[in-house]
């Protein structure tokens, strides 16, 4: 209810300036607009922004002619779903969708994982090398992989001639790619969350005869896990968005995830005819993702400002 | 090559799940049933993938790979079979994938910048010379073709090829292989009509799947003729041709038959070199030392558009992070009221960019910009060619930007804001501050300390922002001059075109690329750290 009445008075604000009104309401609409109103008004504008691009896109999808040349910001000339329809019949989409929930799934899961075991080792033990250890991964962390590309290229063109299945055109090949980037980016991020639980926790564990092993999966990774949910869902919206790796390694069209195969329907000639199409697919793609952000919104918040980047 | 391989093993390898190895002090921790399972199906696991891994290996004679997946999966199981290096145990699953797929490559580019490595100069010099022969094998004007068939006398696998042909001309059949060509009788062969052998006595001919399957040594089969040689054209044509150049060891050069000219192998640049400074295509990889380095700073048709990019790059980033920094924080300000209602409405709504798929919008974006019906021009009315000028494309890209990325600092500074103690900025008003005052002095120094190693993250990201430029402008628009480095060109998009893209690919220059822009990055990233300091706080 609160966030109606926020929005409706937005409106009034935004619609009719208050200072015409010469009267004592006026004088106090004037006041309300100095505290509160601008507020609003800033605020609306800055939805308007960050919506138009998408309502564009939702007006492309609806588009029953489909090309971009007849899309308009809202959609005149009629809705129709035959877009998602011709996305189905005529790219292999679901095989894309497959594929990338398959790798974003299992990288974000695997390198959660890891990260959370070296996490556990940087916090909790005591050992040479820690710090040079902590301080190189900070440092590889700045180190986009991909630009060291070619290298990778290279390198899995052997791969591909000694083990086909995990090479080139494999979701296992791209996927252990991924895994290569796994602790830089959360390792840090997690250590930072492990050291805010109490020692003394663990220490009673392993007074009471607990292994290192039971420790940490038993008494850390439980308490850890809002953050492994968040690092989980920033390394998914990542990976899913990852393109230039992906472009390189997967060539043939079954094998291709969301962001190469529908790079691809905007290539060439059929760019202004697939438009409708392609708005379609990115709406699906969204789907899942908005909605897990939307539910894990708080936790981000506090997870991001510990020092996480949207990669 | 065998680091990969026990990667798979590795990343299911769960250390931690075994409870034996524990600390000295903990020697007595029991041994759960759980933790024995796990233990045993993962080794078993690990030692499954590098047999796996090894029958590869070992047919094709990598015994180096193959002493490095061993030692590999040995170290392997005795870190996990011991109770000694605890620490190790939970490090090293992420550490071999580290090494294998990140440092190993890493390395590996570094090497290539110091060769010469790319299109031309791929392989080794005898590879050179070959291909130099046996391409310069030419059908010359007047030359014959023939209708071709491949045909064998032993098994259509591995037998020895030769070559049915057909002269257009006689009709006459013959058969060729290295040592030559030999006449057959017209009695022992079928001809079908347009020329082409179906059978011969003696022969095995070669359906069209067993010809393609044996397609690269039917391509390197020439057939000396007396006017030149045989090739095939395709596994149906053939034609006589002459090779005209021909590599003489005497004087280290290859010469061609036809003018007479030379080419001397220069080992220096990895090519036949010709008086006059021409170069065969062919060559080979060689060292060139920090060739590729000085060529950025001193090739003039590199260097200049070099630095415009340099510069370009570095208010790309600047700009996209300052950019959505400034917006993301102004907003998250105006909504930090406790009279403001309605902003969890206003926040779901804000933060939709930032959850929507980013490659997907930065497509969508590119074409909001088309000139000719893109929404932008159509909304305002403008007839602009967004793409088409240097400014207005650099404009477009970081209006891009500034909307994929602020959505995330506006919740970061949300963040931020709602953990600084209201209690300071009441007090700063109770002391007569103004409201900007009491920002500059207060809040946005508060703000600074908790975003700043976000921010310097996010340069980190932005400075090698590959999707944000490929996906919209790729590069564009180029000078007339040079169609290799566009006006909205990153390094990063750069090196991606001289590596892969269409006009021969640089390797070894373009790794040369790379490791500058690693250069820049790390001490950028590294001086602002230390400034910052925050991290000293992170080793206690």
């Amino acid at each position: 209810m609160t966030t109606l009445t926020g929005a409706a008075r937005t409106g009034d604000t935004a619609g009719r300036p208050p200072a015409t009104n010469r009267n004592v309401t006026g004088r106090r609409r004037n006041r309300w607009f100095a505290q509160v109103g601008w507020r609003h008004l800033v605020a609306v504008l800055a939805v308007l922004f960050s919506l138009f691009p998408i309502v564009f896109v939702l007006s492309a999808a609806l588009n029953p002619l489909g090309t971009l040349s007849t899309t308009e910001l809202v959609p005149t000339g009629g809705v129709s779903l035959g877009n998602f329809g011709g996305l189905f019949e005529r790219t292999a989409f679901e095989r894309w969708f497959l594929n990338s929930l398959l790798i974003a799934g299992v990288a974000s899961f695997a390198s959660v994982f890891l990260s959370a075991l070296a996490a556990y080792a940087f916090s909790r033990m005591r050992f040479r090398g820690r710090r040079v250890g902590l301080l190189s991964l900070l440092l590889i962390q700045m180190f986009p992989q991909f630009l060291a590309i070619v290298a990778i290229y290279l390198i899995f063109g052997t791969i591909t001639d000694l083990w086909p299945s995990i090479g080139f055109n494999t979701p296992w090949g791209l996927l252990l790619l991924y895994m290569g980037g796994a602790l830089g980016v959360n390792t840090w991020l997690m250590k930072g969350f492990f050291d805010t639980l109490p020692r003394e926790l663990d220490e009673s564990a392993t007074m009471d005869g607990a292994s290192h092993a039971q420790v940490f999966f038993r008494i850390m990774l439980p308490l850890v896990a809002p953050i492994l949910a968040v690092t989980g869902l920033l390394a998914f919206i990542g990976t899913i968005n990852e393109f230039l790796m992906a472009n390189v390694f997967l060539t043939s069209s079954d094998s291709k995830t969301l962001a190469v195969g529908m790079y691809g329907l905007l290539q060439g000639n059929e760019r202004n005819n697939n438009f409708g199409i392609f708005a379609a697919g990115t709406l699906l793609t969204a789907i899942p993702t908005v909605l897990v952000f939307q539910l894990l919104q708080r936790y981000i918040v506090s997870g991001l400002t510990a020092g996480a980047v949207k990669g | 090559m065998s680091t990969p391989l026990s990667g798979p093993g590795s990343a299911t390898q769960a250390p931690g799940r075994g409870p034996v190895g524990s600390r000295a002090a903990r020697d007595h921790a029991p041994i759960t049933l759980t933790g024995l399972a796990g233990k045993v199906l993962l080794l078993g696991l690990t030692a499954g993938v590098a047999v796996w891994a090894a029958f590869p290996l070992i047919d094709g004679r990598k015994w180096a790979g193959l002493a490095l997946l061993a030692a590999t999966t040995a170290a392997l199981f005795y870190l996990y079979l011991t109770r000694r290096h605890i620490p190790a145990k939970y490090l090293v699953p992420g550490t071999l994938f580290l090494i294998a797929f990140q440092v190993f490559p890493v390395l590996y580019t570094a090497s290539t910048a110091f060769t010469n490595f790319g299109d031309g100069h791929r392989g080794s010099k005898d590879e050179a010379i070959v291909a130099i022969q046996s391409s310069s094998v030419t059908q010359v004007p007047g030359s014959a073709e023939y209708a071709l068939s491949i045909a064998t006398k032993g098994d259509p696998s591995t037998g020895p090829l030769v070559f049915l042909v057909t002269d257009p001309a006689t009709g006459t059949v013959s058969a060729g292989d290295t040592d030559g060509l030999r006449r057959l009788d017209a009695a022992d062969v079928t001809v079908a009509p347009g020329g082409k052998v179906t059978a011969a006595d003696g022969y095995t001919v070669l359906n069209f799947g067993q010809a393609s399957a044996r397609s690269k040594e039917i391509t390197d089969l020439v057939v000396p003729t007396a006017g030149g040689a045989l090739r095939s054209s395709g596994l149906s044509r053939a034609y006589e041709g002459k090779a005209v150049r021909a590599y003489e060891v005497g004087c280290d050069c290859v010469r061609d038959t036809g003018t007479g000219q030379t080419w001397t192998a220069n080992d220096e640049v990895g090519a036949f070199v010709a008086a006059d400074g021409e170069r065969l295509t062919q060559g080979w990889k060689v060292n060139v030392g920090l060739s590729n380095f000085t060529r950025v700073l001193t090739d003039e048709t590199i260097s200049g558009p070099f630095l415009g990019t340099l510069i370009w790059n570095f208010a790309f980033a600047i700009g996209s992070t300052g950019g959505t920094f400034l917006l993301g924080m102004l907003i998250a300000l105006v909504l930090h009221s406790p009279r403001m209602r309605g902003t969890n409405l206003y926040r779901l709504l804000l933060v939709l960019p930032y959850a929507m798929p980013s490659f997907a919008m930065l497509l969508a974006w590119r074409d909001m910009f088309n000139a000719d019906f893109g929404l932008i021009n159509n909304l305002f009315g403008l007839d602009v060619d967004w793409f088409g000028q240097p400014w207005t494309a650099r404009f477009a890209v970081i209006l891009v930007q500034l909307w994929l990325g602020y959505p995330y600092m506006f919740l970061v500074a949300t963040g931020a804001l709602q953990a600084i103690p209201r209690e300071l900025t009441e007090a700063t008003s109770v002391d007569g501050a103004s409201p900007w005052q009491s920002f500059r002095a207060v809040t946005l120094p508060l703000l600074l300390v908790a975003l700043s190693p976000l921010l310097i993250s996010s340069f980190a990201y932005n400075f090698n922002n590959f999707n944000a430029i490929y996906l919209t402008t790729e590069g564009a628009p180029f000078p007339a001059d040079n169609p290799t480095n566009g006006a909205t060109d990153l390094l990063i998009t750069y090196t991606y075109r001289l590596a892969f893209g269409g006009q021969g690919a640089e390797f070894g220059f373009a790794a040369a690329i790379s490791l500058f822009i690693f250069a820049i990055v790390a001490v950028v990233s590294t001086v602002s750290f230390r400034r910052t300091r925050k991290q000293e706080e992170v080793y206690s």
